[in-house]
């Protein structure tokens, strides 16, 4: 596998070479070169902003289709919690799950209930150890890919326990191998996911070794199939009970659900990639340090805004609230003995350490490096700074960097070629009216009259 | 030694107007400077300590005085921050320098800064220091780090 997988990608044909992409993008990773998008692979950390901003859906994000399902012989659905607010009028979510059974999965489970789990292990993380606070959610990939490049020194106060989509295809397949006597190998857990950073998660995993997912399945390619299944649904009678799930682990598809089942005794929760940005920054110099639990999330109200989802955050998001209420309050499906087994055998913790990443560099040597930025620092000045984004670079700082770095010339910006081609017409102008010394000059004659 | 091979050593100077109850200032200069760090390739240990340096300082100036200037000087080296401005002054430094003794106003306060952590914090956070104040003329900090440091 290459060194950068992701997840989004351009769409060559359907991109027109506009610029709401460039000036979207919270790592100023996307150029227009050349009439078409690209997008500076070391830098993506796959939000999916792009896909949002996109007027021409040229930016997509590959996921797995339902074709891998054919590839084992034990298939395991994994919803995410957000997945069950893309329908209306639910009264319980177990048609949903019916529906992943009735469209070639042999088995569900709920990333909710493994959400739970999670909650209670970071819960213990933070009142067991005396921890760097403020501890961070682990949850959101993009959120920890950003971190990787832009705050590496926050990485270790990262909580140290695996995704909830990592534990529940763990437990998946472990449940599934008890059930059926089929080979581990030969089960396969598939994500249901709002999210492109999840897809890419799964190929280059960040806190494990390997993930145990198989799959990921964007929540478009299946949504017609589970509502005309609902529909059909309703006519019958109840569906026997599949949902383990409860309200604590429901709510993790919107903002605010993961640290209210952190439960410690201060916590936070925030939104958009934008907004984790600044509250990190000010976190690096030192604030905020009373905070037990801060749950950061890339998309703004949490996996309901993920960009693979079909409906409006807002929709999802009351429509999954109305779910949980339905729901009522029932007890955990795992014994608090059984989450403090889970606790101490430390099966979910995570096994790497995210790294960070340096790929801000002008240049290895310092001296050259201040060299160089003494130089981008005089480009800069004399770029208009205008930031309209017409040169390709969102900023008139970013064309600055990309000449530095030789992926851009200064004549990239219209406003400097417009003052060149001025310069340029009036030293042409000059030269022709100077006359060559054997011909009489006109226009002093008539001057003279 | 730094200032004889001055004109020969590539350097970078970033330079910041502060102006009275700017409280924006101080987190926007940080973040540019850091940003600048680790562009160099700095350490982020370094760049940890330089960004809170600035914060502190830029604070300091734009919670007690009436203008300022803020000046970060980088060459392979050394990394300076000074900030320069016209104000009230420090009476009395060591006192100053003691954790949680602030002069910020009621007003400051309740505003969440001025918890008397700003100078104690850029004195850890730096190799060497040095404030030269003049009560009821203003204050200069000049903070250093150093980068070539064994420990």
């Amino acid at each position: 596998m290459s060194e950068y997988f992701h997840s989004v990608t351009l769409d060559f044909e359907k991109c027109k070479g506009c610029t709401n992409c460039i000036k979207k993008c919270p790592m100023e990773a996307i150029r227009v070169h050349d009439g078409k998008a690209t997008i500076m692979q070391e830098r993506c950390i796959d939000c999916g902003e792009c896909i949002r901003c996109c007027p021409n859906h040229a930016k997509t994000a590959v996921t797995d289709t339902l074709d891998i399902l054919s590839e084992y012989k034990y298939r395991i659905a994994l919803p995410a919690p957000s997945f069950f607010g893309q329908f209306k009028e639910l009264e319980n979510a177990d048609c949903v799950l019916h529906g992943l059974l009735s469209i070639g999965f042999d088995d569900v489970f709920e990333v909710a209930l493994a959400a739970e789990i999670v909650g209670f292990l970071v819960h213990q993380y933070i009142k067991d150890n005396k921890v760097k606070k403020p501890v961070f959610s682990s949850a959101c990939p993009a959120v920890l890919r950003l971190m990787q490049i832009k705050f590496p020194d926050l990485l270790e106060q990262i909580a140290p326990i695996l995704t909830p989509m990592e534990v529940a295809a763990r437990l998946a397949k472990e449940e599934a191998v008890r059930k059926t006597g089929i080979d581990y190998e030969d089960i396969g857990a598939f994500f249901i996911s709002p999210c492109p950073a999840k897809v890419t998660e799964m190929r280059n995993p960040m806190t494990t070794k390997h993930s145990a997912v198989n799959g990921v399945i964007g929540v478009q390619l299946i949504y017609k199939d589970i509502i005309k299944y609902i529909i059909k649904e309703k006519t019958q009678k109840d569906p026997s009970r599949l949902q383990k799930a409860t309200k604590l682990g429901m709510a993790w598809g919107y903002v605010t659900g993961e640290s209210k089942n952190v439960d410690a005794s201060t916590t936070l929760a925030v939104s958009g990639i934008h907004n984790v940005i600044s509250l990190l920054e000010e976190i690096e110099r030192g604030e905020l340090k009373n905070v037990d639990f801060i749950e950061l999330q890339a998309c703004i109200g949490g996996c309901v805004g993920g960009p693979l989802n079909i409906h409006n955050l807002f929709v999802g998001r009351v429509r999954l609230r109305e779910l949980i209420k339905k729901c009522g309050s029932k007890p955990s499906y795992y014994t608090d003995e059984e989450l403090l087994r889970f606790y101490t055998q430390g099966h979910y913790a995570s096994t790497e350490p995210v790294q960070p990443k340096a790929i801000m560099h002008l240049d290895e040597d310092m001296s050259k490096a201040i060299q160089k930025m003494e130089r981008l620092d005089q480009i800069t000045n004399e770029l208009p700074g205008l930031d309209c984004g017409a040169c390709g670079s969102p900023s008139c700082r970013a064309l600055a960097e990309d000449i530095i770095r030789g992926i851009a010339f200064e004549t990239d910006c219209v406003i400097k070629l417009r003052e060149k081609v001025k310069t340029l017409a009036e030293e042409i102008l000059d030269l022709a009216r100077i006359v060559p010394p054997v011909m009489a000059d006109t226009s002093k004659k008539t001057g003279e009259k | 030694m730094l200032n004889d091979s001055f004109r020969f050593t590539p350097h970078i100077t970033l330079e910041f107007k502060i102006g009275e109850k700017d409280f924006f200032i101080a987190g926007e200069s940080a973040s540019r400077v850091k940003k600048t760090l680790q562009q160099l390739g700095m350490k982020q240990d370094i760049i940890k300590r330089t960004a809170i340096i600035i914060y502190e300082a830029a604070m300091n100036v734009a919670i007690h005085a009436n203008h300022g200037t803020l000046k970060v000087y980088i060459d392979p080296e050394v990394i300076s921050i000074i900030t320069e401005d016209e104000g009230p002054g420090i009476p009395d430094i060591e006192l100053a320098m003691k954790e949680g003794y602030s002069t910020a106003s009621h007003e400051v306060r309740e505003m969440g800064f001025g918890a008397g952590m700003g100078l104690p914090n850029i004195k850890q956070c730096s190799d060497e220091l040095d404030i030269d104040t003049k009560v009821g003329v203003g204050t200069t900090l000049k903070a250093k780090i150093c980068l070539n440091n064994k420990n």
